[in-house]
Formats: C-alpha cells, structure tokens, sequence
C-alpha cells in the first residue's frame, strides 16, 4: 500500500489534488481512498488531506500517519513538525517552489534514521501560466507522477477531464504535463549525482 | 320551500339560515348536505368555541374544495376531544402528529400532493392558539415563508386549554390563568406580553390573512370560502371563546365572540398580500366591561372601585379601534 | 461498475434512484453533501418528480417528512448529531404511527462540548424511539443500505435510519458501484401505503389511545419491528440476486477459530478486518442492524468465543458501554468475559496500532478508553480540588 499526504493551505485545493490522485490511481487499475483531515475550513488556514493506493481493497479508514510521500503544496508549512512527522525512510517529498531543495535548505534527513528524498517543482508559476490562477494541484501532480512513477500522466490527465469542464481541463493538463517534463530533467539529473 | 329536514342547527336567527333566509344566502352549516366533516359523539365541553369553529371551518372548506381536502390538526382540545381512540369524529382525511408541527405537516402534505400531480387536493391545518403561537410559531413562519399551499386556522381561545388554563402567548392581558393568578399588584396576565399572531402573519406577506370569531358565522364561512380560492400560505385566526377557561357560561359562546369583536378588542379584518382590504366595522359598539364582565378569568378587575384595569382595556380597545378603522 | 465519487454524492445518487416524492432538507454537518447533491438533481430535473422543501429546522425535516409519508409519497431526509436530537419528537412520532420513512444518519458527536466530528452517540441516544436502525460497515454498504431501507421500511410500514460515520465514510473518495436505476426498479416497486390521506377514503391517524389499548399497541409494534431482522435478510437475499452483494444484519470474520471476538457497528469494520488478519485467534462480529438487535445470531455467533470486546464510539455515561449491554445480554449463561472499548469519541482516530496494543494486550479492564491521554486528564484531576479530593476510579 503507498500512502500519500497532501499539505496544504485553505484554497489551494488540497483535497481536490488528493481525490484527482486517487482518481487517477484508480484509473490506472488500484484501489484506492482519499480524504480530507476534516475540519472548518478556512482560507489561508493549513489543510491536509490523505490518499491511499493499493493493489488490495483498501480497508483502514485512518489518518495516514506513516506516509510514503508528501505533496506539499504550501512550502511555508514545511516549519511545521506535524508536516513531516511519520514520513517512511526512503519516502519522497514534493514542494511547490521555484528554487532547489538546496536553496530551500531542507536536508535528505529528518533525524537519524530517516532518509528523506527532496523534489521541488514551481507549481505556483507553471499554474500562474498555464490557468492564470494560482491553483497548483495539477501541476504538483503531474510532477508526482513523474518522480514516483506511481500513476501514469495519462491516468492524471483523464481524471483532470473528468472533473473539469473542457477550457479548464485544458489548462490544468497543460500544467501537468509540463511540471512532469521539468521533474523529469530533475530525477534524470538526480540519478546521475546520486 | 324548506329544505330543512330538521337536522339544521339554530344558532340564532338569521345566522345559520331559517327557513326565511333564501337558500343561497344560509350559511353552510344550515344545508342539510354539508359534509359534516366533525360529526356529533365527539368529547368537547358544553359551549366549547372550537368545536363549533371547526365545524364550520371544515364543512366550507369541504365544499370550496369539491370534497377534496386532507386536514392536518395539531395536539390540543381540538384533537384530543375528536379521535378517543377507537373512535373518531372526523369524515374526512385527518392527520394528528404533535403540538408543534401542524404546519410542517401540512407542508409535507402539500408536496406530496404536488408531486403524485393530485394539487386539486386542498390541505388544511389546523392548531389552537399555544399550538400556533407560541410553540409552533418556527414551523409556522416557515410554511409561510416557502409559500407552501396550506391553510392554516388558528383556533383562539387565548390560553392552553386543554392542559388546565396556562397561558400562551395569546393571554390577553390581565386575564387569569393558573399561571397567571389574579393576585399581586399586578394580577393575571401582564400587559406588553404576547404575539400579535394576525400581524405577524401580515408581515409574512402571505397571499391571504383574515381575523374571524364564531359569533359570525357568515363571516367565518366566507373567509374560508375567500381563503380557498387562492393558492399559497393562507392563514385564519378564529376567536373561539371556551367557558371553561374563561369562566363564561356554555351557553354564551355565540355572544360573548359578538361582544370580543363590538368592544374593538378583537379586530375582524380580512387581508391580502400583507395589506389589509377590508374590516368587519362595529355597528353596535359596547365598552369593554360589557364583554370582560361575563367572564371570572376577569372578575378581578371589577373588584377594583377605580377601575384601573378596566379604563386600561378600554383605552386599548379604542386604540385597536382608530388603528383598524372600525368604527 | 464501479466509479470514483464521494460517498456523500453516491448516497444521493442512489437515493435518488429510489425515487422520493419529497425530500425535506436542513443541512448539519456533516449530511450537508448528500442534501445538496440531492437538491441539485431535484432543481435540474433529474429526479423528477421530487419537491425539495427547505425547511427551518430538523423538527420541521421530519414533520414535513411525516405529512408527505401519510400522503402516500415515498419520502427521505438526512441528518445528524444535534440535528437527530432536536427532531427527537417526531422520531417517536412518525414510528409509533408506522410512516416508512428512510433517513441518513450521519453520525456525528452530540455537544456539549460542540463537536462536529464522528461518533456514534446521535443515533445511540435514539435507539429506543421504535425506528430499525442500520449502520453500515463501509461505503457501498452504505449505498446499498439505502434500497434495502426503503424496502424494508414499507415492507413493515416502520421508519428506517441508515447511520454512516461522518466524515470517516461521508466525505471518502473512493470507487464506489451505485446500483443502476434498472437494478433499483427491480427491486424496489412503487410505494403502496398501509394506511393513506385519501379524500376518497377518509381515515382518521394520530387518534389519543388510553390506557385500555396503548399497551396492545405498543406490543403489537415491538412484533413488528422484531420481525426486521427476517424481513431484512429476505430482502437482503433478493437484493443479491440482482446486484451481486449480499448484506446480513450481523456478518463475521475469521470467528471460527477466534477465541477473541471484537463486536463492533460502523465503519471500524475495515480496520477491524486488518486487524483479525494480522493477530491470530482475533474474530471480528459487525452488526449492521443494530434495532431490532439480532440477538438469537449474535449468540449463535459469539457462542465459541471465550473473550468479547465490544468496540464502541459512544457511551452511556454513569453506566458504561451501551452495545456492550446488548451483547451482554444476548450471550448470557455463557462463560465469555465481555469488555468494553471505547473509542473514536469526538472524531479521534481508531488507529489499527491502537487496536492491536488492545488484543494482544495481557489484561484488559472492563471499560478501557482507546488513546486516552492520561496526562491530559491527570494534569485536569489536580487542577480541580474538588475532583482530586474525591475519590475516583481511574478509567484505566
């Protein structure tokens, strides 16, 4: 089983990048959960959501807690514990931000026995340009697709059609594929250096 | 020429209809083929106001609506002394559920109707004053404010009767009730409290408001009669005097309503989309004493030698006057 | 086939497939998605006919719902916590006069403390009020549950409450197989009232019964309701026959070998399953028809097991568990310990980790609650003199 959390602020659809994860997941033949850390919901406020895949049906209905990977759609909550708390060795990080892990400053570990793999992909301004808004699920995902390889591109795209209308669908596709164009540069260049 | 085959009622002369009055002009209550809808055997008290109202009531709604009525009625005297349980008094479609929800009942009534295409189904509600004015005022406002189609008739005989006299929010001020004894500097109800129902019906801008009491019985069924002619929230507050708790004698019912409304304390009116079109006018008016003074609920005013209470009631029965042009 | 939606909306599909006349709507959280999801197919005409009544309050919800049932329409609200509270009245109303009226439940922690989060305590407060209560183990149960409901409901003219745990299965996105609108008319035929407002055929409904009748009244309607546990199964069984899944008021797992059954209602199913296949001589017993309760098979069920857990996410205060009392009852004469679990109050996780602490654990009281945090409550006993001065059992 993989489990994903999404980190968020009120706004930024957290949950929605969750359900289109879980969609395309299931698309891509898992079975799969999605659910929101459930409370009112204000704008601006942090949100997290959860998503589940596996090959089995899903039974457990809990909050993810040992997590495989983290979307994080908002970099400023990355000084919250709670952000990483659980985070799986080996598990990856995806932050929305134009600028590297190095200029980040985040480190390949958390404490001792946790080895963290860093990703950032500038979701805001790949959303800025493709939709004109700053909704950056689409691309967050897109790029997820490439650095775990866990659901296919082509999966996320029909579950942005779905649940989109046509010119907006459009966009965030567009999105999409170019934030997993650019991580591809990125885990390719990773390999190399590892 | 009569078809009066003996079973018409007398409630005085010309009020039901004689065998003077021409046909046309009786009131439903004197045809001999009216439905009947709360029929005789049921438990009310000597002289009970509301049972004669809701006779009346039914039986015009019954026609105005081709026989096709359903009648939702709230718990109170009204319920309790018509269905004993294995017998009831209604002949017709008759739902009781509880003390507050008349209104939302009928609602409910009213969609389904809608839905199964059967709206030439008339719906009916039916509640006494503590039902609609106090603890059934939310499902009230709401089936006003959705514009559901229900009539709705208030029954006001101006206390919880059926629990043993408490008052409601109807009490008139001063009246004694077993929660408002007549004792104390000010005794009975006191003055400033209570709902003025008609006009928060008036402000809900419902399609028809109207006052009525049993002491006029043509008036009563014609109100019915107007209020089934349109569609939408429809509300009727009927006075119906109760000699047991108001201390009256059974046999007074009929006059003492004819005296509520001749003293201007109760206003006889008839609206239409939140504006008032028409009043019952006085044309015998009477000061207050002469309806207050055949009921105990205020016999404590006249013990009174300045007669304090009295000239309050009075100054209020004449402002009601001026402010509904009764006069 | 199934397709990724929100529980929430999938409810409303398949409500919708049942084909309600009238649909009184309040919104609480968190039964807000499945009233709106209904309401829209209402105003766009998919369901049709359907009158959507936004009424003022829960009492209003299922008053209107009363009237609309007597009136001979199929008719469905939804609800929860204080919502579930507030129309308490007319519960007893629309059971003791026999309206089949289906409505969801989504279970949600009653205040105060205001919480809007699950727990089971809304419809447990209610348990008594003559309504057959269900509570569904996951999603698609709780899709189809509501068919079943409806037929059930009308099979015994008696109101049927379909609980789900809000938020935990409400607001999961997740595949889900809704029963088409062929699957649904085959199974579920046009409403045929036991007793109608007809101006045909006047009735009288709601007369006063005395103490010369209530009591036959009241008896011959307890007849009624204990018969759903058959009637459910009956139906159950057709309804497997037409969609390929088969529900049963109580279902066990791995309780053949168990000698540790945890009972639980809801949605702990899942994470109870797990927790059977990783700890050996773990059963689980989940009732889905919690009233009437079953509890000829929940006897027949537990009759090998030497240890009872209840799992409950409410509890009766001064008294302990509240199915626990239920199963107590059912399993009496027989050696089993019985203990109770309390957890998830408030919208507190039950964690699989927990669970399994709970199992393999050497002794368990007879009241232990899941995740306590008892520096919390030690901290609040000593702030408090007049708490510390008394003495406490400690709630282990």
């Amino acid at each position: 089983m993989w489990q994903i959390r999404v980190h968020g602020r009120g706004g930024q659809g957290v949950v929605t990048a969750a359900e289109l994860l879980a969609d395309a997941a299931f698309r891509d033949g898992y079975e799969v959960q999605a659910f929101p850390s459930f409370g009112s919901e204000r704008m601006g406020a942090p949100v997290t959501a959860y998503c589940r895949l596996d090959t089995r049906p899903i039974r457990i209905r809990e909050p993810v807690v040992d997590a495989d990977a983290l979307l994080v759609i908002d970099a400023s909550l990355l000084r919250l514990p709670e952000t990483l708390a659980g985070l799986r060795t080996g598990g990856w990080v995806l932050v929305n931000s134009a600028r590297t892990p190095q200029q980040l400053g985040v480190t390949s570990t958390a404490s001792a026995d946790v080895h963290i793999r860093w990703a950032t992909v500038p979701a805001t301004a790949l959303a800025r340009r493709y939709l004109g808004r700053v909704v950056p699920n689409a691309p967050m995902l897109g790029a997820f697709a490439a650095l775990t390889r866990l659901v296919s591109l082509t999966a996320i795209e029909d579950a942005l059609s779905d649940r989109f209308t046509a010119p907006i669908a459009e966009q965030n596709i567009r999105a999409a594929r170019a934030a997993f164009a650019s991580l591809q540069q990125v885990v390719t260049s990773d390999a190399q250096s590892a | 020429m009569s078809t009066d085959n003996g079973r018409s009622l007398s409630l005085a002369t010309r009020t039901a209809g004689g065998r003077l009055v021409p046909p046309a002009q009786r009131a439903e209550q004197a045809n001999p083929h009216r439905r009947n809808a709360l029929t005789s055997g049921h438990r009310a008290c000597q002289g009970c106001g509301v049972a004669l109202a809701a006779r009346a009531v039914v039986d015009a709604a019954y026609r105005a609506s081709g026989g096709k009525l359903v009648v939702v009625t709230a718990t109170g005297c009204l319920e309790v002394f018509s269905t004993p349980y294995p017998e009831s008094a209604w002949r017709v479609p008759w739902l009781h559920s509880l003390f507050a929800n008349a209104a939302s009942v009928a609602s409910g009534v009213a969609a389904a109707l809608y839905a199964q295409g059967r709206e030439d189904v008339r719906v009916l509600a039916q509640g006494g004053d503590g039902a609609t004015v106090d603890i059934g005022l939310a499902c009230l406002s709401g089936m006003f404010e959705r514009g559901d189609d229900v009539l709705y008739v208030c029954y006001d005989n101006e206390a919880y009767m059926n629990t043993g006299i408490q008052r409601s929010g109807a009490t008139p001020p001063y009246a004694r009730t077993a929660t408002t004894e007549a004792v104390g500097g000010e005794p009975g109800n006191p003055p400033g409290t209570g709902k003025d129902l008609p006009r928060i019906a008036l402000a809900h801008s419902i399609p028809y408001v109207a006052t009525a009491t049993i002491g006029d019985i043509h008036d009563l069924e014609a109100k019915v009669v107007n209020a089934m002619g349109v569609r939408g929230p429809r509300y009727l507050h009927v006075l119906t005097p109760c000699p047991l708790g108001w201390g009256s004698g059974p046999a007074e019912t009929i006059a003492l309503a004819r005296l509520a409304q001749r003293s201007g304390l109760f206003p006889v009116f008839e609206a239409r989309d939140g504006d008032i079109t028409s009043v019952l006018p006085i044309r015998r008016p009477v000061p207050v004493e002469e309806y207050l003074r055949p009921q105990r609920r205020f016999a404590h005013l006249f013990a009174d030698p300045d007669r304090r209470l009295l000239t309050r009631l009075q100054e209020f029965a004449d402002s009601t006057k001026a402010r509904y042009g009764l006069m | 086939m199934r397709s990724q939606r929100e529980a929430s909306r999938a409810v409303a599909e398949v409500v919708g497939r049942c084909r309600p006349q009238v649909v009184p709507a309040y919104p609480i959280t968190p039964q807000t998605h499945i009233v709106e999801a209904l309401g829209a197919m209402i105003r766009a005409g998919t369901l049709s006919p359907c009158v959507f009544l936004t009424v003022e309050s829960e009492f209003a919800a299922m008053s209107a719902a009363i009237g609309a049932s007597f009136a001979g329409s199929r008719t469905y609200t939804a609800t929860a916590s204080q919502g579930l509270l507030y129309m308490a009245e007319a519960l007893f109303n629309a059971s003791g006069l026999g309206a089949p009226i289906v409505m969801t439940v989504a279970n949600r922690a009653v205040g105060a403390p205001i919480n809007i989060w699950n727990d089971q305590s809304d419809a447990m407060s209610l348990r008594d009020c003559g309504w057959i209560q269900l509570y569904a183990p996951d999603n698609q149960a709780a899709v189809d549950l509501h068919v079943l409901a409806f037929r059930v409901a009308e099979a015994l003219s008696l109101p049927v409450m379909v609980c789900m745990d809000g938020f935990v299965l409400t607001h999961a996105f997740e595949p889900l197989a809704v029963p088409t609108q062929a699957q649904v008319d085959n199974f579920l035929p046009p409403f045929r009232p036991r007793q109608v407002l007809d101006p045909g055929d006047p009735v009288t409904i709601g007369a006063m019964v005395g103490p010369e009748a209530f009591t036959e009244v009241k008896y011959l309607s307890a007849q009624r309701l204990d018969a759903a546990v058959n009637v459910f199964e009956w139906f159950a069984q057709e309804y497997a026959e037409i969609t390929g899944r088969r529900y049963h008021a109580v279902e066990s797992y791995r309780i053949e070998h168990a000698d540790t059954v945890v009972v639980a209602l809801g949605s702990a199913a899942g994470t109870l399953y797990e927790l059977a296949d990783a700890v050996p001589g773990v059963g689980v017993l989940l009732i889905t028809m919690y009233r009437p309760f079953p509890a000829r098979v929940v006897r027949g069920l537990l009759a090998a097991a030497r240890r009872i857990i209840v799992l409950e996410r409410a509890f009766a205060p001064g008294a302990g568990g509240i199915v626990t009392a239920d199963v107590r009852a059912a399993v009496a004469g027989t050696s089993a310990m019985v203990h109770t679990v309390i957890g998830g109050l408030g919208g507190r996780p039950i964690r699989l980790a927990s669970l399994h602490a709970v199992v393999t654990a050497d002794a368990l009281p007879d009241i232990h609650f899941l995740d306590l945090r008892e520096d919390v409550v030690r901290r609040e006993w000593e702030r408090d003199p007049t708490v510390s001065a008394m003495e406490v059992r400690h709630v282990h």
